[in-house]
């Protein structure tokens, strides 16, 4: 017989899920608080093999997410940014175009599109590789050899992803800034380029280029080291894979959502 | 470069030789296991085999029998240290398992080799070069040339010179049996376990392992001749008999040491005579 995946009592249900919560979030702090001790520890140990590994995963969640992110760069310029100048000329608000595209793009969109991307791209191919690895006994594998499992598979990913979402960024908010410009420059906004990065330059403080580093860093790290724990954290049969990595989706877009608040919060106070 | 077979006359008998030590000193275990009680990984509140007292001395040749799913590859996985016992004590080289900080643990694993079973556990994304390698350039914190010599003449010991470049998934599970014996054996292990290593096999590779465990065990390799001290755990007893000098079988949960090749004659236990029917009805 199966039985109804429909919850007999909702009171029950929340309650276990919210038990479920707690326990998820305690093992996911507990596997970043042993990825950032080993990270700290065991950096500069066997460079030889974690170097290259790191190397790699810089070049497959950033370099190789280029075409992508310079195609969203340019959607983005193109329907949020080049309509917003649009628009701000039309009703003579010109002087705010630096502030609303420091706000919308520098603040907002580029680190958060850029992890959605990451975590889309690499994060759930993290999951369905370190899942597949642990179902198929690679994990006790590497445990059998002296070869830490976290140094050798989470260190790696932790430091691509970081990288990546940090420099895909940049290159995103660049991308945006400027063809917004040219989607004005196609309405016949009149606006200069030297006016609209003028003002740009003008409404961005260093706070944020800092703010702006570290939460493109830490949504690197959260999408790390979530998806790594959501693979290789408790044994997995294969089976369960795809459940891990639809897990690892919804956990990380929470937290870098979660982040996100938490740092818009830090930007009114500034 | 097939491994020569040592002559079946030079190899001691007897579960008390321990060579290598000297006269009247009888030398440290290499694992040890107390009234252990050993959990499925899997399943870890559910206990596989209880009460085991179990002592591994150097250059000793056990294999353990028992069905096919019955216990063993929990018991290799923990004897190895990468579980610990529910219950009991385990000592691995005369440290207690749960006494060690992980350095320590990480040190007493690597001076033990395991050969998974069922493909052996590789690493799919590695070729068969980087998987023996890996290991070494770990430990050592050196590139892959560093290492070539002894990773080449580990593939050349077991065959594998010819497949370096190939990926596991490109291989039929003997060769990926024995790319998972050069990675086991990189780091030149004192104890060697293996899993089920003659399951699936065809003849050829079959005999191809016997006769290298053979030379592993009795006259060790390379250069250095350094014998071996090397567990089989093993569905079927009877390809062991030659070879082996001790015996044991896990049956319904209980660890049962059977002895030497002469207890086994005399030995009542229902599931070895059965298993072993064939084979002491004709020899």
């Amino acid at each position: 017989m199966f039985e109804s995946p429909l919850p007999r009592s909702y009171t029950k249900f929340v309650g276990n899920w919210l038990l479920a919560s707690g326990e998820n979030a305690r093992g996911l702090l507990a596997f970043a608080l042993i990825t950032l001790g080993v990270l700290v520890t065991r950096f500069g140990q066997a460079a030889a093999v974690i170097h290259p590994l790191i190397v790699a995963q810089v070049a497959r969640a950033g370099i190789r997410m280029l075409p992508m992110v310079s195609f969203l760069a340019a959607a983005l310029g193109f329907v949020v940014i080049g309509q917003t100048v649009a628009l701000l000329t039309r009703v003579g608000a010109q002087h705010l175009v630096g502030t609303v595209m420091v706000t919308a793009v520098v603040r907002e969109l580029g680190p958060l599109v850029t992890a959605l991307v990451v975590l889309l791209r690499v994060g759930t191919a993290s999951v369905v590789e370190l899942g597949t690895a642990r179902a198929m006994g690679e994990v006790e594998a590497l445990e059998a050899l002296g070869v830490d499992p976290v140094h050798y598979l989470v260190v790696p990913r932790v430091c691509g992803m970081a990288i990546a979402v940090f420099t895909l960024s940049a290159y995103l908010i660049l991308g945006t800034l400027a063809a917004g410009y040219l989607f004005a420059f196609l309405q016949d906004v009149p606006l200069t380029p030297a006016e609209y990065f003028r003002q740009i330059a003008l409404a961005l403080t260093w706070q944020d280029f800092v703010l702006l580093a570290l939460k493109t860093l830490l949504f690197g790290l959260i999408i790390a080291v979530v998806t790594c724990y959501s693979g290789l954290a408790r044994p997995l049969r294969l089976a369960e894979v795809s459940a891990a990595t639809t897990r690892a989706l919804v956990w990380s877009l929470v937290a870098c959502v979660f982040l996100d608040s938490v740092f818009i919060v830090v930007y009114l106070l500034m | 470069m097939e491994p020569t077979l040592p002559d079946r006359r030079a190899i001691p008998n007897g579960a008390a030789h321990l060579a290598g030590s000297a006269p009247g000193q009888r030398a440290q275990p290499l694992i040890e296991l107390r009234s252990a009680s050993v959990c499925s990984a899997e399943q870890p509140n559910q206990v596989v085999v209880q009460g085991l007292n179990w002592t591994i001395e150097e250059h000793q040749f056990w294999v353990v029998g028992g069905l096919p799913g019955s216990g063993k590859t929990p018991l290799l996985e923990t004897a190895a240290g990468l579980w610990r016992p529910r219950a009991g004590t385990h000592l691995m080289f005369g440290q207690d398992v749960a006494e060690m900080s992980s350095g320590d643990l990480d040190r007493a694993r690597r001076r033990v080799g395991l050969v998974f079973g069922d493909g052996g556990r590789l690493f799919g994304e590695l070729t068969v070069l980087r998987n023996v390698a890996l290991p070494l350039c770990y430990h050592r914190e050196c590139g892959e040339h560093a290492v070539a010599a002894q990773v080449a003449a580990l593939l050349a010991d077991t065959g594998l010179s010819l497949l370096a470049d190939y990926y596991p998934s490109q291989l039929g599970r003997g060769w990926r049996q024995r790319t998972a014996l050069a990675r086991a054996l990189a780091l030149g292990p004192e104890l060697l376990f293996l899993d089920n290593p003659l399951a699936g096999l065809d003849p050829r590779q079959r005999r191809w392992w016997m006769e290298f465990l053979t030379q592993l065990a009795w006259t060790g390799l390379g250069t250095e001749r350094r014998r071996m001290t090397v567990v089989v755990a093993a569905d079927d007893l009877r390809p062991w008999l030659g070879m082996a000098r001790q015996f044991a079988l896990i049956q319904e949960r209980r660890w049962v040491p059977l002895g030497t090749r002469a207890d086994l004659e005399r030995c009542t236990e229902p599931l070895l005579r059965e298993l072993l029917a064939e084979a002491v009805d004709s020899g």
